[in-house]
């Protein structure tokens, strides 16, 4: 492992902004932070998918005059799959942060173990 | 004939436009749109089940117009149509006996919403049975998370919020662990249909190369589905979740949406990484202490509840556990009798959601066991449905929980090292189930002396649909408990189909 480790040092920090965003999402108190934390842990993997589909010395896979050998490209498909991987990301998000807003309306607090003692207080 | 070969493109696609078109329908026209969906998915699963078993080797389904490395597929085997065709039965009960409920607790103005959700539910339920392609199947788990999501915070109280928060953490994480689990997969073979990527799997397994990267590899991907499938220590979320949302959403999340995870994985396990190589990274293993510590800990839990919803709901744990035990004795049977067990949990915790409402409703609409006291007298199709369920959830014989525990002994007494703690637990998990159960059972039973609550006053004004529903789900329970063969005929076929 430790000879490698510089040469494939994006996929290393790849993995380390994956750890950093699995812990913030799993636990951090607050909503908020909570959001950006799966968002750091979803970008990471998209950054760890693109370090994946690139190679070296190759063009962005977009047609023009001259070059029409595939070798002259780097490999898009990972890209598709990170585009996708990010409208995902963003609905996922935009729910997340809807519930945030509903439950802050109704708690004005956006710690989820406060609200959780709150709860159990109002029983039901 | 071959014309039935575009039956699972279709019910998935039936199933999205419905809900594309309720967005803009009255509430009533979105109801009949949902059912009849439902009813037509149904019956083209049923007619591709039986395809299929006249033709006997399953199909892959090309979308679009590029072939195998390139474009996009949908494979059918037998199970794949038992799958739909079992999903779109408990979905059509699960509705229908909840339809009242929801009347009573969701704002008129969201109902439209409440069923676009349920069709999306279904769509991306059907997906996951019938992808091909891995990458699909994680947008997919994405949008089953997103609907069911949505299922549980429709009824708006503080309760579902909080409950829909926690379940987005935990599934979040889940779907992480697995997207990373799916790059990873990418890059060691360049695939992401399924049948390619396990030809590039059993290579590399062969030549010895990269035996980290497939172990870490399976592991995120185990890991990921079952903390989406919520097995034993993923759990936090659940009770909440199951136990406040309205009933048709309870209903579908513990008999269906995990069972979509599980089903997913068990497709990962025989037609992604092969089930000799998955059995030699030991992650079964892993499943099956856990199963076995989610048998007995569920049902610890589910005695000490005092609530009869939340009580359904951590009954929900144990018998995940089984499913995952049963997967984790790492042979055919094991894998068999899991299986078995999804269709005979699906079929019977839904059962128990909705005889509970039913029961909970006559008693005022308190859901402590005090209050029940006496009311399978007032509501009597729902003490029957409810006896049904904890029959059938003890393992009663006739029942379809008696065939899934036999099935789940005769596959563990076989295997050297298990056999002692898989009859143990599972005597032990019976014992616990029998507990809680017949306690709930003989409580509803007991004449309360000086009922307050009457018959009369706590009527369900289409007392017909919710009877019809009840005696749907016993029937089903009936007929997957006495008609075992055949269904186990079907999933031994549609194993063998998977490889």
């Amino acid at each position: 492992m430790g000879p490698y480790l510089l040469d494939n040092y994006g996929e290393a920090v790849a993995m380390l902004l994956f750890t950093i965003g699995f812990t913030n999402l799993l636990l951090q108190k607050n909503l908020i932070k909570k959001i950006i934390g799966f968002n750091i842990m979803d970008s990471a993997i998209y950054l760890f998918l693109a370090l994946k589909g690139y190679i070296e010395g190759r063009m962005a896979p977009i047609y023009t005059q001259g070059y029409t050998s595939a070798s002259d490209y780097v490999n898009p498909i990972p890209a598709g799959l990170v585009l996708t991987g990010i409208v995902v990301s963003v609905s996922v998000t935009a729910l997340m942060l809807s519930l945030t807003v509903k439950l802050y309306s109704r708690y004005h607090t956006l710690n989820l173990d406060e609200i959780s003692t709150r709860l159990r207080r109002e029983k039901r | 004939m071959d014309f039935i070969r575009n039956f699972p493109f279709f019910s998935i696609m039936i199933s999205m436009l419905s809900g594309i078109i309720s967005s803009i329908l009255p509430k009533k026209a979105a109801k009949l749109l949902n059912l009849f969906m439902i009813i037509t998915v149904f019956f083209l699963s049923l007619i591709l089940l039986i395809y299929l078993c006249i033709t006997g080797e399953s199909f892959v389904y090309m979308m679009g117009h590029f072939p195998a490395p390139y474009g996009n597929e949908i494979r059918a085997g037998i199970l794949e149509a038992l799958m739909a065709l079992f999903f779109s039965a408990v979905m059509f009960l699960s509705v229908v006996g909840g339809h009242k409920k929801l009347d009573e607790e969701v704002d008129e103005d969201r109902h439209n919403l409440y069923y676009i959700l349920v069709n999306m539910m279904l769509s991306s339920l059907l997906a996951l049975v019938y992808t091909n392609d891995l990458f699909t199947a994680y947008v997919f788990v994405e949008i089953n998370t997103i609907s069911a999501c949505g299922l549980i915070m429709i009824r708006r109280i503080g309760r579902t919020y909080i409950a829909a928060v926690r379940y987005m953490i935990m599934s979040l994480i889940g779907s992480g662990l697995m997207l990373l689990g799916i790059c990873l997969i990418y890059d060691m073979t360049g695939h992401l249909l399924m049948s390619n990527i396990k030809s590039s799997i059993e290579a590399i397994h062969a030549s010895g190369q990269f035996r980290m990267p497939l172990v870490v590899m399976t592991t995120l991907i185990s890991v990921g589905l079952c903390v989406k499938s919520s097995l034993f220590p993923f759990h936090a979320w659940l009770p909440d979740a199951y136990g406040y949302s309205t009933v048709s959403s309870a209903a579908i999340l513990s008999s269906l949406v995990s069972k979509g995870y599980i089903f997913l994985l068990l497709k990962i396990i025989y037609r992604v990484i092969g089930f000799e190589v998955f059995v030699s990274t030991n992650i079964l293993n892993v499943f099956y202490v856990f199963g076995l510590s989610a048998m007995i800990f569920g049902s610890i839990r589910a005695i000490r509840e005092n609530d009869i919803r939340r009580m359904i709901a951590y009954s929900s744990i144990a018998q995940i556990g089984y499913i995952y035990m049963g997967f984790g004795l790492a042979t055919d049977l094991g894998m068999e009798a899991g299986i078995f067990q999804i269709l005979s949990h699906g079929a019977t915790k839904s059962l128990l959601f909705i005889a509970a409402i039913g029961l909970t409703d006559v008693s005022g609409f308190n859901r402590a066991f005090i209050h029940v006291t006496g009311a399978g007298y007032r509501n009597k199709i729902a003490g029957i449905g409810f006896t049904v369920g904890a029959l059938s959830m003890v393992g009663v014989p006739m029942f379809s929980g008696f065939i899934s525990k036999l099935l789940f002994a005769e596959a563990g007494i076989n295997v050297e090292g298990k056999s002692v703690p898989t009859l143990v637990v599972l005597a032990i998990s019976v014992i616990l189930n029998a507990i809680y159960f017949m306690k709930t059972v003989i409580r509803i039973y007991t004449p309360a002396p000086d009922s307050e609550f009457k018959e009369e006053s706590f009527r369900f004004k289409d007392k017909l649909s919710y009877s019809l529903t009840i005696l749907g789900f016993i029937a089903l329970n009936l007929v997957l408990g006495m008609s075992s063969e055949v269904f186990n005929d079907l999933i031994h076929k549609g194993l063998e189909m998977f490889s």
